[in-house]
């Protein structure tokens, strides 16, 4: 009699896989023996309907990449183009995009660390995670006017400043105005006030988080030990992010490499020990920890601080419309701007930045003309999802749904 | 260290070979001869004092439309501005575009803090090839493979050189800049045979805004 290995299906259509992952893997009864991903079944090519619009036209394509940390995404392709002209926003702005991008960090990591627990079998947190990321997406919809695909970030700023009044709840025949009364207690003031009040909250929540499973004994088992990586092996298969960190490498781009004013702002830098699921989770909790505290810093300053959040020059950012009505250049400069955009000096450049995933870059090449010659887009999901079979080896069929949950992958960036 | 310092420890320590520094207005770029490149990124790994433990990222570029545009933009022509744009059919031949494709690897030196990036030209043959190294850092494995599939590069001595971001039997790579935005076919239910077919694609991709380019930035 023979023994063979037995060939595995997993997904595109499983709800442990996270989005559109096709795994075909090699078992030996239940030990993963090789695993073989199949992506690219979110392909849409992003990268090559840059080539063919205007710079500004692609920013809202870049929400799409990774569709839970919206944010970031456009803040890495707004800079590199940024970084190309050679212009800086203001100040104002600079502080409004790190606590968007920390905002962002938080959305990702609950929507994370909601998911993972999931697949794991800690149903209820899944819930709660979902309850917060509410809060998050209001701030969202309150600065942008979408929940999601925020397209807020541009080249010299931000579209607009940070609102003064929240929408609120009103009441209907299934709310009565006792409940609306509740559901707008923290909604009265401005948008910043919005958010302190949340920052202000959120640390007991990650407590509450931390005792579902933190010490829970199940959580341990599912996660101790599993898919380890070792600091060596983790710089050589591209890791970045909580990925490295929590192999105990100490590197953070918003530290090592500060872009914005990172550097002005106060936070600790979490590491792992031994480069397992269970590190790597510690590692996002204290992140989400660490974020708080920034965002807090940054409302202090944008109380303190008003001001412009756009460049003044109007190549780059419309005029405004009374100007418009009395001034021939500016409708000029208005015209121009939304016709043909603006045309970049030739050149490349990378620019990268700290996305709750890890680094994400975006490589732009300029030809000197007003559409980008080529534009890639460098996702660390997909160098994390390509180390997958090494993480999985040796591993039960079950703990390849541990990995997938720990290397926090979204498909909408490793397929582009 | 400042960034003219570490470009002069490179050049020291890449002086066999030959490289070029293209650019040092944002992370330094240093063209490489392909023929080199393994042995170049060898140093830039292994070296104590240099230590690019980690490739970034691999990005292969198409020139072969580069500085194109739709509109005449530097001097006014006698006829005037056309409203449409017509997309100009390019012959797929290689002996004239001599430097066609060229791959873009970016490195980060965790230890020095540093980032550079290295550019580098495929072989003229048809298909285009660079030498793999799949072998000094593992996570060019997918990006070495992305490559090839988009751009159509072969990478010498990858192990598993397969499609993998387009649809099984995937033909054409399509960021190439002869490949039609819109694709070739286009896949529908169909009907009468009651499965899924491939078609030829109905639709054109028309440019909403044409393509210039102006001097004032430069």
């Amino acid at each position: 009699m023979t023994e063979s290995n037995l060939s595995l299906n997993f997904g595109p259509q499983h709800p442990a896989a996270h989005g559109v992952l096709r795994l075909i893997m090699e078992m030996d009864g239940e030990v993963v023996k090789h695993l073989d991903p199949h992506i690219g079944l979110l392909h849409r090519g992003t990268e090559k309907l840059a080539e063919i619009k205007p710079y500004n036209h692609s920013i809202g394509y870049m929400d799409r990449m990774d569709y839970v940390s919206m944010m970031c995404c456009e803040h890495s392709y707004v800079l590199a183009i940024e970084r190309l002209l050679g212009i800086e926003p203001p100040k104002r702005a600079q502080y409004i995009r790190v606590m968007f991008d920390e905002i962002t960090r938080l959305l990702n990591h609950l929507l994370w660390l909601g998911a993972h627990g999931l697949d794991i079998g800690a149903m209820a947190l899944f819930l709660y995670c979902f309850r917060e990321r509410e809060d998050l997406l209001d701030c969202y919809e309150a600065v942008s006017g979408a929940r999601m695909h925020a397209t807020y970030y541009r080249p010299g700023g931000v579209y607009r400043d940070l609102p003064d009044e929240m929408p609120k709840y009103s009441a209907n025949r299934y709310i009565s105005e006792k409940k609306v009364k509740q559901l707008n207690y923290n909604r009265e003031g401005s948008l910043l006030d919005f958010i302190e009040d949340f920052t202000d909250r959120f640390p007991s929540l990650v407590d509450e988080y931390e005792t579902l499973l933190t010490d829970n004994r199940i959580w341990k088992q599912r996660t101790v030990d599993i898919g380890v990586v070792s600091p060596e092996r983790a710089k050589d298969l591209g890791f970045s992010g909580p990925m490295l960190r929590g192999s105990g490498v100490e590197w953070d781009l918003r530290r090592n490499q500060p872009y914005e004013v990172y550097n002005e702002v106060d936070f600790l830098i979490p590491i792992g020990l031994n480069g397992d699921c269970y590190d790597r989770y510690l590692v996002r909790v204290e992140e989400m920890r660490q974020s708080t505290k920034i965002i807090q810093q940054c409302i202090k300053w944008l109380r303190d601080n008003p001001g412009s959040v756009m460049i003044e020059d109007n190549k780059f950012a419309s005029p405004k419309r009374d100007q418009m009505k009395h001034d021939m250049e500016s409708l000029i400069y208005h015209f121009k701007l939304f016709t043909e955009g603006y045309s970049v000096p030739k050149g490349e450049v990378y620019a990268a930045i700290e996305h709750p995933k890890g680094e994400f870059g975006v490589f732009l090449m300029s030809d000197g003309a007003n559409k980008p010659y080529r534009m890639k887009v460098r996702a660390p999901s997909f160098a994390h999802l390509a180390a997958i079979d090494e993480m999985s080896k040796g591993h039960m069929l079950a703990d390849v749904v541990s990995i997938i949950g720990t290397l926090d992958i979204v498909f909408g960036e490793i397929d582009r | 260290m400042a960034k003219e310092n570490y470009i002069k420890l490179i050049n020291q320590k890449l002086s066999e070979y030959s490289h070029s520094l293209l650019s040092s207005d944002h992370d330094p770029l240093f063209l490489v001869e392909q023929s080199d490149l393994v042995n170049i990124c060898k140093i830039l790994k292994t070296d104590s004092e240099l230590d690019y433990s980690i490739l970034i990222d691999i990005c292969a570029v198409d020139y072969l439309t580069y500085g194109q545009a739709d509109w005449v933009t530097n001097d006014a022509t006698k006829t005037g501005y056309s409203r449409a744009v017509e997309q100009k059919i390019i012959a797929d031949d290689d002996d004239e575009f001599p430097d066609r494709f060229a791959i873009f690897y970016q490195l980060l030196s965790i230890s020095n803090n540093s980032r550079i990036t290295l550019k580098t030209f495929t072989t003229k043959s048809n298909p285009p090839s660079v030498p793999s190294i799949n072998k000094i850092w593992n996570s060019a494995n997918w990006f070495e493979r992305e490559a090839f599939d988009l751009m159509g590069v072969h990478f010498k001595g990858h192990p598993d050189l397969r499609r993998i971001l387009t649809d099984y039997g995937f033909i054409g790579h399509p960021f190439r800049k002869d490949f039609p935005t819109n694709g070739n076919l286009e896949v529908t239910y169909d009907e009468d045979e009651e499965k899924v077919v491939y078609k030829p694609v109905s639709i054109t991709t028309r440019p909403s805004v044409p393509r210039v380019i102006r001097k004032d930035n430069d």
